[in-house]
């Protein structure tokens, strides 16, 4: 096992990075694992770049060294490319195919770049995984839920130092009850889309 | 049960930083916290006030009494009382929220305290969601407070907890400097037990309390006496450290706060030999450990975010000692004065000082442009309503003072009404400036909590010097910008208990404002018509633009189980003018592939804004947002 793991998180206000990157930093107490989860976002409650770090075992610091995530989780496909100066070759990236449109695009101000240009580019820098977390999470009962199929997917790619059990475990004991099945579903979902 | 109040003693939890602050402030048994929010110090008021109205509801008592105040000097000066009369306090603000409390603050300082103060100054190298990154390390030199810097949450917790001791002992209240990077990450943190708050005070009359001139002139003399026994608890702090990281010959860091975590890493990773004093009491610091940690060394790094604080204390103790020691830092121009430190920057730092190959290999970013998501005014936020009708009112020829909060993000296109910011409640100090300077209007914005904060004074001084000035209060019932925090413009109180509510107009009057409009926003059209009067009437004037934010609206129509309806753009009658884009702006209308204008109902909050600024009635109710 790795003496240390860096996992990076990445998406739009809204889309429940925050809320993922916690419930890793709460499954990685339970397993007792060390663990820093830092999160920086902008001014906006909603609709800005969000990045979230989740640093395992023998870390003091809460950041990433660039060129050294052992994954990136995203939601949205432009702010994968937005964090590869984090990656290395060996690093596992997956990825949501779909895109949250920027303000600035919707005014006409910026563009929005072709998707099939940057998963092109995303490949150049590390294993990359699509996934359409919107639609496993729609299938299981809840579009909101495509944070949890995210980590689902994370649990599928060998880099936590810790069981997938373990973060399955957590993220049900942090829904209330009558949303269990909704999240266990979408967890099993992200896996089993990585996996197949 | 809320987690951050269980008793389980030993246990490891995970806690933001700023979360840790609170856990540690219950395990010394607070009795009073008070604050003004701002970020990125808000949850640990927010924490307490959350634990309050958990109390309040079950109509329990929470143990503590805690309040959001009007603003930070308010703050520090209801505490300092509480403090003075025996009781366990602390006070949270943003860096700039020092600034405000810097009167009370300098002179607190004279006349000391009894129960525990902690002063929680929460700072934000590289302006994260500030107007300026200044170190309030500083404020600790000036003011002669005793500071603590922690590196950790579970340091935060600590320090926090065994914090109010050392006040105590000292007789003065102390400083606990944070940063953004520790207020917002999370770590875990170990229980220790929490323990009941004694409550009740009791106000012993001594003349140190009344600082007239021959007060003062005996008080400033035991401020310096008690640092003096303040540099020697320092000496003996379990916070500073040295710690070894191979075998260390001649080489030594000197750090603290949160550049310590990125330190530690890169000796591990960088396989140095070097001792690392890590410094967590940081004024005064411990000289004598520091003297022992000089001669120790051949050369000393000295690795701190923004100003070069320690680094020049550690340059007088070598010219004190006559060490011929080499100091890398900042005056070498390894390390800059600008922005947070990451591992990137201390890592390259160490391999250029110790001329090591620089380990950090960054892949180039793709060539693809992607575009930006600057922060954005709400869809169905009531402020882009407000602006409008102000724009509409007078196209041109106008200057818009501004304030902190959420309306600064009417700077971005398309709206472009935000001209001059400093600080919190200065749009009405500086639109007087302007109507004498120029001869342009002037309309001013500011929040409510931002007028009951520091707008008041200068709106009398716009009244009484007849500044022919339109004063705006964007009211939307809450302190948006941090959090929805409550202020006292609204009717209950931090701890969930019904307040009185004082209104913005009502103030205004008692101000002396003589021209006072009082409009809706979603009615832009009267809305309009009331900047027009307010523009007209020569003298100043005052505008109260009243809606409640949209995101706690629609929260509490959710609660409440009514609807909240979704607009579309009939394709048929839009003629693709851009009106709604291009000059109103809401976020959640976008242009389509073919050209055609489009409302995202996931964004849309029902405001209808849209549909009222559509020249050619082609915005309509859909129907339910799900």
């Amino acid at each position: 096992m790795k003496d240390k793991t860096s996992i990076v998180l990445t998406g739009v206000g809204g889309q429940g990075v925050i809320t993922a990157s916690n419930i890793l930093g709460k499954a990685a107490v339970k397993a007792k694992v060390n663990v820093f989860v830092s999160e920086t976002h902008g001014m906006a409650q909603r609709g800005g770049s969000v990045i979230c770090a989740v640093r395992l075992g023998n870390v003091t610091g809460p950041l990433v060294p660039s060129g050294t995530a052992d994954a990136i989780i995203s939601l949205e496909p432009v702010e994968t490319l937005r964090y590869v100066g984090l990656t290395n070759k060996g690093t596992k990236i997956i990825t949501d195919i779909t895109p949250v449109i920027p303000f600035t695009v919707a005014t006409g101000e910026e563009e929005y770049p072709d998707l099939s240009k940057v998963f092109k580019g995303l490949q150049n820098y590390g294993k990359l995984y699509k996934i359409d977390a919107a639609k496993i999470a729609k299938d299981a009962g809840a579009l909101i839920t495509k944070n949890i199929v995210m980590l689902g997917a994370l649990a599928a790619i060998d880099v936590l130092p810790f069981k997938p059990e373990i973060l399955l475990d957590t993220i049900l004991e942090s829904v209330p009850p009558k949303f269990k099945e909704i999240n266990k579903k979408a967890f099993e979902g992200g896996l089993k889309a990585i996996k197949s | 049960m809320m987690e951050i109040t269980k008793d389980r003693i030993g246990e490891r939890i995970l806690l933001l930083g700023n979360e840790a602050i609170t856990r540690g402030a219950l395990e010394a048994g607070i009795d009073v916290v008070t604050t003004y929010p701002g970020t990125p110090s808000s949850e640990i008021a927010d924490t307490f006030s959350k634990i309050a109205k958990h109390a309040t509801k079950q109509d329990r008592d929470p143990g503590f009494y805690f309040e959001y105040s009007t603003n930070e000097k308010v703050a520090l000066e209801v505490a300092g009382a509480a403090s003075i009369s025996g009781l366990r306090s602390l006070t949270c603000m943003k860096h700039v929220g020092l600034n405000v409390a810097s009167d009370t603050f300098m002179t607190y300082m004279y006349v000391g305290t009894r129960g525990g103060h902690i002063i929680v100054s929460a700072d934000d190298p590289s302006c994260h969601s500030s107007q300026n990154e200044q170190d309030n390390r500083y404020f600790a030199l000036f003011g002669g407070a005793p500071m603590l810097e922690p590196s950790t949450p579970h340091e935060a917790k600590e320090m926090t907890r065994l914090g109010f001791g050392i006040s105590e002992e000292l007789k003065s209240p102390i400083l606990l400097r944070t940063t953004t990077r520790l207020n917002h990450i999370r770590g875990s943190i170990t229980l220790e037990k929490i323990k009941k708050p004694r409550k009740k005070g009791k106000f012993e009359r001594s003349i140190q309390w009344v600082t007239v001139p021959s007060v003062a002139r005996t008080q400033h003399p035991k401020l310096l006496k008690m640092l003096e026994k303040a540099e020697k608890i320092s000496e003996k702090s379990q916070f500073n450290k040295i710690i070894n990281v191979g075998k260390p010959k001649e080489w030594g860091i000197v750090t603290s706060g949160v550049a310590y975590n990125y330190v530690q890493e890169a000796a591990e990773d960088l396989k140095l030999n070097v001792r690392i004093l890590k410094l967590g009491m940081t004024h005064p610091i411990p000289k004598k450990m520091c003297i022992d940690f000089i001669k120790s060394c051949k050369n000393i790094i000295v690795a701190e975010e923004l100003e070069p604080i320690l680094e020049n204390q550690f340059k007088q103790l070598l010219y004190d000692t006559d060490c011929s020691v080499k100091i890398y830092g900042k005056s070498t121009g390894h390390f800059s004065r600008l922005y947070e430190y990451n591992p990137d920057i201390v890592i390259s730092a160490f391999s250029k000082i110790l001329s090591l190959k620089n380990p950090i290999k960054k892949p180039k970013d793709s060539d693809i442009k992607l575009p930006r998501r600057p922060p954005a005014l709400c869809p169905g936020c009531p402020h882009r309503a407000t602006y409008y009708a102000a724009k509409k009112a007078q196209p041109k020829g106008v200057i818009y003072p501004t304030d902190i909060g959420c309306y600064t993000l009417g700077r971005e296109k398309p709206l472009e009404m935000a001209d001059i910011l400093l600080c919190m409640g200065s749009n009405a100090g500086t639109a007087g400036g302007l109507a004498v300077a120029t001869d342009e209007k002037v309309i001013s914005f500011m929040g409510d909590s931002t007028f009951f904060h520091s707008g008041i004074p200068p709106l009398i001084n716009v009244v009484h010097h007849n500044h022919d000035v339109v004063i705006t209060v964007l009211d939307n019932r809450t302190t948006a910008m941090t959090g929805h925090q409550p202020h006292p413009g609204t009717d209950f109180d931090g701890m969930g208990r019904s307040a009185k509510r004082i209104l913005v107009e009502d103030v205004a009057k008692g101000c002396g404002m003589e021209h006072i409009e009082i409009t809706d926003p979603n009615n832009m059209e009267e809305t309009t018509k009331a900047f027009k009067r307010a523009l007209d009437f020569k003298g100043p004037s005052f505008v109260v633009s009243k809606s409640p934010c949209i995101l706690l609206e629609n929260r509490d129509k959710r609660k409440r189980g009514e609807k909240i309806y979704v607009y579309e753009i009939d394709q048929e009658k839009c003629k693709r003018c851009k009106t709604c884009i291009g000059k109103f702006g809401c976020p959640a209308i976008y242009y389509d592939e073919d050209e055609s204008v489009n409302i995202d109902p996931q964004q849309c909050n029902g405001c209808g804004h849209c549909a009222i600024v559509c020249p050619f009635e082609a915005i309509h109710k859909k129907g339910v947002k799900k």
